[in-house]
């Protein structure tokens, strides 16, 4: 019996080629249908192994189905029809074909059994995904795109240049699976650092601040989703156990926090708080446990609803009002209360509240690292938590709905809670955080280890609301020292914003000044040399090499009118001629041999 | 709209909030303290045990980070708007 096995990828690929060709109301149905279906073929997907095919000398695998990859296959489709649901009335339709492929792409590497087709996807949502920037259209989204483009560019070299040379070490076995840590060569730590710049791990983590908020208001929502996690899955793959990941997942949780306190666009601030969040998974996979890593998924896919679900509100304020700034907005309450609901269920999820979906996913990784004895890791995880609640559960949710209006008259004028499908979108993800945050199991059977773990236990709650509503109090106390400032971070996207301009200058003055006394010296040293050369050329060429050929040609004129003497033109002459010189050559030929 | 009207009912009262707040957190820190409320054995590190522990972790960790965040834009890490393309 042939089994037929539908790659998730291919229906979203499909889809993206067809969408462009609809009316604008059939448009919409297949905008909600297409991700429906998606969903639907990866919770149906039996386990197994799928989609193999010989390729040249190689055997790639386009289907591996089992529990770690149908998880994350799971989260992905759902947030590509939350945000597809999101985006439903953007008429922007090159918007949707980018996402859909960017999300094809992740489902891609998601279900990459080889190493090679996992490249071949990595790429392709580095290339759809920068059109979701670039849709913005607008000076700063199209600088911001090229760098990501090349960054993205850097770290895929990296990621190919690793998978080339390991598959070579392996007599051409490009299989992806764990890679033992004791083992690893410098081509497996060069696929590590091509994954570790799409999970955003410092020093290169700058792309995604610089990015995410130059996307346009639903872009955002797909861009915080994918890429980041697509690359924690990779690592949860590959790399359990690495211990330099849980420095680095630490690192990172910490890094986020502190730069989104300074941070005056709340997109920034949110994608800052990626670099922070998938910190903890980072260090959950470093930790390497079983639960570490259950903690890890369970954290990826709480994030993924809930991070989507706060850039989905901080979009509708972007949408609406058309501003993105802490000190241009202020006291919105008033005008877009729903969204506000929305995103503080959202900014509850991420700040591990109880009931909320953070509080059932984030605390699993840190009990993953006091049960492995990293007191430190867990310990700076649970301060990277409190910066985590202060910058969004209440700077965010301060500054844009409460606190001092900011907003002039024509922005206040405009803002207002966005259409029904952005409200259905926000709610619906709303929901989801709560029912997970309340009735955990329904996350943690999807997870690849069995699950040990009671998170509503008395000191755990205790724990958590004691750590949280004193960071209130201490946020309650600075508030004033939080005000907003019109401002930019530092940060490590500087070197290449620099190393552009660098390149300008160069290219606009030392290059530009070489260029003009080259071409002085190559008139004065270059040119007059090379026409006296030249000169000299077509004068030899004149009287010696014509002289020669045109003697040439007269000698065969004169050999040719002597020969015509002979030829007379009657065959018995011409015959007795012949027979003679052969006569007179048979004779020669006698005489000297 | 009854959202909009809770919402200012509650910013109204703000003061009463903030002293309802501060019992609130009291009470917290007694029931934590409490052995037949919160069952400490779950604790990881003996310094957990402390009664109060958690409390002055997040208040001190939130000056804490605060107080560095502004230190290092203070420090040149915050640069006015326009000079970030420069």
């Amino acid at each position: 019996m042939i089994e037929l096995w539908i790659h998730p990828s291919v229906l979203l690929f499909v889809g993206a080629l067809v969408l462009p060709l609809l009316p604008v109301s059939v448009r919409r149905v297949a905008l909600l249908g297409v991700p429906a279906l998606v969903l639907a073929l990866v919770l149906l997907q039996p386990v197994g192994n799928f989609g193999q095919i010989q390729f040249l000398d190689w055997g790639l695998e386009f289907g591996r189905v089992d529990a770690l990859s149908r998880v994350f296959a799971i989260i992905m489709a759902l947030m590509c029809l939350l945000g597809s649901l999101y985006a439903l009335k953007v008429n922007d339709v090159g918007q949707h074909i980018a996402a859909w492929v960017y999300v094809g792409g992740s489902l891609g590497v998601i279900f990459a059994g080889d190493l090679l087709v996992l490249f071949l996807f990595w790429e392709l949502m580095a290339l759809s995904s920068v059109f979701l920037i670039w849709a913005r259209r607008s000076p700063e989204s199209l600088a911001a795109g090229f760098r990501y483009l090349l960054v993205h560019t850097a770290g895929g070299l990296a990621l190919l240049a690793g998978i080339v040379a390991h598959g070579m070490s392996q007599n051409g076995d490009f299989s992806f699976n764990a890679f033992a840590a004791a083992e690893a060569n410098w081509a497996v730590w060069l696929i590590l650092i091509g994954i570790l710049l799409n999970a955003a791990v410092p020093p290169l983590h700058a792309w995604l601040p610089d990015a995410y908020p130059a996307a346009t208001f639903s872009g955002s929502v797909f861009l915080s989703a994918f890429t980041t996690k697509t690359a924690v899955y990779a690592l949860c793959r590959g790399f359990a156990g690495f211990e330099i990941l849980l420095v680095l997942g630490v690192v990172m949780a910490l890094y986020g926090v502190i730069y989104a306190f300074l941070a005056n666009d709340p997109r920034r601030l949110l994608s800052y708080h990626i670099v922070s969040q998938v910190g903890f998974m980072v260090a959950g996979v470093g930790i390497g446990t079983a639960m570490a890593v259950n903690g890890a998924i369970a954290h990826a896919f709480a994030h993924i609803l809930y991070k989507g679900l706060l850039f989905m509100g901080t979009g509708a304020v972007l949408y609406q009002t058309g501003r993105s700034k802490f000190t241009e907005l202020g006291g919105l309450y008033q005008k877009m209360p729903w969204t506000m609901l929305m995103t503080l269920i959202g900014a509850l999820s991420i700040s591990a509240v109880p009931l909320f979906s953070g509080f059932v996913s984030k605390s699993m990784t840190i009990a993953a690292g006091y049960e492995a004895h990293h007191y430190w890791a867990a310990y700076l995880l649970m301060l990277a938590s409190i910066g985590t609640f202060v910058s969004i559960g209440l700077k965010l949710i301060y500054q844009i709905w409460f606190g001092e209006r900011r907003a002039d008259a024509s922005t206040w004028e405009k803002a207002k809670d966005p259409g029904w499908n952005m409200m259905a979108a926000m709610g619906i993800t709303a929901f989801l955080c709560f029912l997970i945050g309340v009735y955990p199991h329904l996350l943690y059977q999807l997870l690849p280890h069995a699950v040990d773990y009671q998170p509503f236990t008395s000191y755990h709650l205790s724990e958590t609301i004691l750590l949280l509503s004193f960071a209130a109090l201490g946020f309650y106390l600075l508030r004033r020292q939080m005000a907003p400032k019109a401002s930019n971070c530092l940060d490590l996207d500087w070197p290449y914003r620099k190393g552009g301009g660098l390149v300008s200058w160069m290219v606009q003055k030392p290059l530009q000044s070489l260029d003009q006394r080259y071409s002085r010296l190559h008139e004065s040293a270059g040119i007059r040399p090379l026409m006296e050369s030249a000169g000299a050329s077509a004068r030899f060429d004149n009287r010696r090499i014509d002289g020669a050929v045109d003697g040439l040609a007269r000698l065969i004129r004169n050999l040719g009118t002597g020969m015509r003497v002979l030829q007379r033109g009657s065959l018995q002459q011409n015959l007795t001629l012949a027979f003679a010189s052969l006569a007179v050559l048979l004779f020669l030929f006698y005489l000297f041999t | 709209m009854t959202l909009i009207r809770i919402i200012e009912y509650l910013r109204a009262r703000s003061q009463t909030l903030a002293k309802l707040g501060i019992v609130l957190l009291v009470c917290l820190v007694v029931l934590d303290a409490l052995p037949f409320v919160v069952d400490k054995s779950e604790a990881h590190t003996q310094a957990e045990r402390l009664p109060g522990f958690w409390a002055a972790y997040g208040l001190v960790g939130c000056l804490l980070l605060t107080g560095f965040a502004k230190l290092l834009g203070k420090a040149g890490l915050q640069r006015k708007e326009e000079s970030h393309n420069d």
